[in-house]
């Protein structure tokens, strides 16, 4: 499907162009936000209790900025739309009620704007090889021109910089601060879309505007993002185990998540990359559901630290077991969405002939499992600290979109036939050429 | 010859380079955003530089002009100047922001105020 601005045919105009991989992350995009923006409500009364009006209008900017982003067709519109939803968003983050929540904002803006930056210099060695912007075009001229640097310094310019946005290891560093003192609903959001629309473009300019046969063959890219992808496993898992605070816990399982998806990518069969967009899908399920329970939390109990919930699962047993069912779509227990993408990146690995891979998959997910027990112990077998106060259960408006949240990934865990669907799909448009 | 011809790329690798290292050395908050503005301009320059023909006049409609320079740069860049001055102004709204909450600017001042949440960059 396609859509020309002003009736511009392109190359000439801007064009939006959907097909089945931006078509499913469309999808996710306005499904995560539909789901959440009922839950909320409430979360957001009690955190910015003034000037809500311009808060949701940035939201919305967001939001338009990341459907934006997802739909177009032109290299340079992606640019736009890029620093349209971070501007948004470091706005955002600006609006945590910790004083810190400045500084990670400033600091994500420092690290965002120069990872738009190199993806700007890359769309612009681009352009002065082919003349041309709209990545249908780009990518019928561009392997006339392939063996030259040029091209070469514009893959690795635009690999780097989405990199940035979307905290591939070592390139992380701005998101663990950015999640945990964000809002909370601001944190469920863009850990549920705002890395995965950041995978979505690299997979789009690695597939579709170089071809694989480029990015894989003439540049050691596989090798890459292979080994960036397992140190950010491993690493993200290993720091999250001995983390306190939770939401700072969840944002480093984001960074090791990220690196499932990259790795489903970077074994460059379509068995892989659908693994990797099946999980890009699955993660922004899971991973809405447990910052909406951890705002739930934060709702009743005023903070989110693992000292300070001991024994608060007794008292909130509904609030506990959405977070601790959704840990288990974290973790990869069957019956999950999670279990499902991790199925497929296992078979992907063994037909890629690599099966070693798989044990680096079991490793991190039993440190997963440790991180979100250490949660469950705290929260059902721990004694409440003394003197605190006893929370009471929190109220429906919060709870009904989460449990909804939490359904989610149980259903699509069992009923695979759009996310799996969608995911393969994608992944046959990618590795085939042509969008 | 082929040295000078390619002037303008020089400037511009020269003028990325002083923006990224004044990110990252300088401790001031202020100044980081600044670097952060010559790191931008030096990639405008460069969009700039490719519609550039040698000879050619300003892309604007006239008798006895025979070749135009490629104004689709200009009016990227146009766009581009547009999202850096958002950005700097976003920037320096957060760097007012950080003052009027920790009484300072310097990057060391702000680092290590707080417990261990702080650790990390």
């Amino acid at each position: 499907m396609s859509y020309h601005f002003g009736n511009w045919p392109p190359p000439f105009g801007i064009e939006y162009r959907v097909d089945a991989v931006n078509a499913l992350l469309a999808l996710l995009i306005s499904g995560v936000a539909l789901f959440l923006l009922p839950w909320a409500k409430t979360s957001v009364n009690l955190e910015i209790p003034e000037r809500q009006g311009p808060f949701y209008a940035l939201f919305l900017l967001a939001l338009s900025g990341l459907m934006g982003i997802t739909l177009t067709g032109d290299a340079f519109n992606v640019f736009v739309f890029l620093e349209i939803s971070s501007l948004s968003t470091y706005a955002l983050i600006a609006h945590g009620q910790d004083r810190r929540a400045l500084k990670a904002a400033f600091r994500y803006l420092i690290m965002g704007t120069i990872g738009a930056t190199f993806f700007l210099i890359g769309i612009g060695f681009l352009y002065a090889m082919t003349g041309t912007l709209n990545m249908a075009d780009l990518a019928e001229r561009l392997p006339e021109v392939r063996d030259s640097n040029v091209v070469h310094a514009a893959l690795a310019f635009i690999v780097v910089g989405l990199g940035l946005k979307l905290a591939l290891f070592p390139l992380h560093l701005w998101l663990p601060n950015a999640y945990a003192f964000a809002p909370n609903f601001i944190t469920a959001f863009l850990a549920a879309t705002a890395t995965k629309v950041a995978l979505y473009v690299m997979l789009r300019f690695i597939f579709t505007v170089f071809s694989p046969e480029f990015s894989f063959t003439a540049m050691p890219l596989a090798a890459v993002l292979m080994t960036l992808a397992i140190a950010g496993m491993v690493a993200g898992s290993w720091v999250a185990m001995f983390e306190v605070n939770l939401k700072r816990l969840l944002a480093y399982s984001s960074v090791a998540q990220v690196g499932y998806m990259v790795l489903g990518v970077s074994l460059v069969t379509a068995a892989g990359v659908a693994a990797g967009i099946l999980h890009l899908f699955n993660h922004a399920l899971m991973k809405a559901a447990l910052f909406a329970a951890l705002g739930t939390i934060y709702y009743q109990i005023g903070s989110v630290r693992l000292t300070e919930i001991a024994g608060m699962g007794r008292h909130m047993p509904w609030t506990f077991t959405a977070f601790a069912l959704a840990g288990l779509s974290l973790i990869g227990v069957p019956l999950t969405a999670g279990f499902t993408s991790k199925w497929y990146l296992v078979i992907a690995a063994l037909d890629a002939g690599q099966p070693w891979l798989i044990v680096i998959i079991m490793a991190t997910s039993l440190l997963a499992i440790y991180y979100i027990w250490r949660v469950v112990e705290a929260a059902w077998f721990h004694d409440t600290p003394e003197g605190a106060a006893l929370p009471n259960e929190a109220p429906l408006s919060l709870l009904v979109p989460l449990w909804v949240l939490v359904a989610l990934n149980f259903y699509f865990g069992l009923d695979t036939r759009l996310n799996v669907g969608g995911a393969e799909a994608a992944a046959r448009t990618l590795i085939g050429g042509a969008p | 010859m082929e040295l000078l011809g390619h002037y303008n790329y020089y400037v511009v690798v020269i003028l990325m380079m002083i923006g990224l290292y004044t990110i990252i050395a300088r401790g001031n908050l202020v100044k980081k955003v600044i670097g952060l503005n010559i790191f931008q301009t030096s990639v405008f320059i460069l969009f700039i530089s490719l519609g550039k023909i040698s000879g050619a006049s300003t892309p604007v409609w006239r008798d006895g002009v025979e070749v135009y320079s490629n104004p689709l740069p200009h009016v990227l860049i146009l766009t581009a100047i547009v999202v850096g001055v958002a950005t700097t102004s976003v920037a320096l709204a957060l760097a007012v922001r950080i003052h009027e909450a920790y009484g300072s600017l310097d990057d060391d001042e702000l680092r290590g105020s707080h417990g261990p949440d702080d650790s990390i960059t």
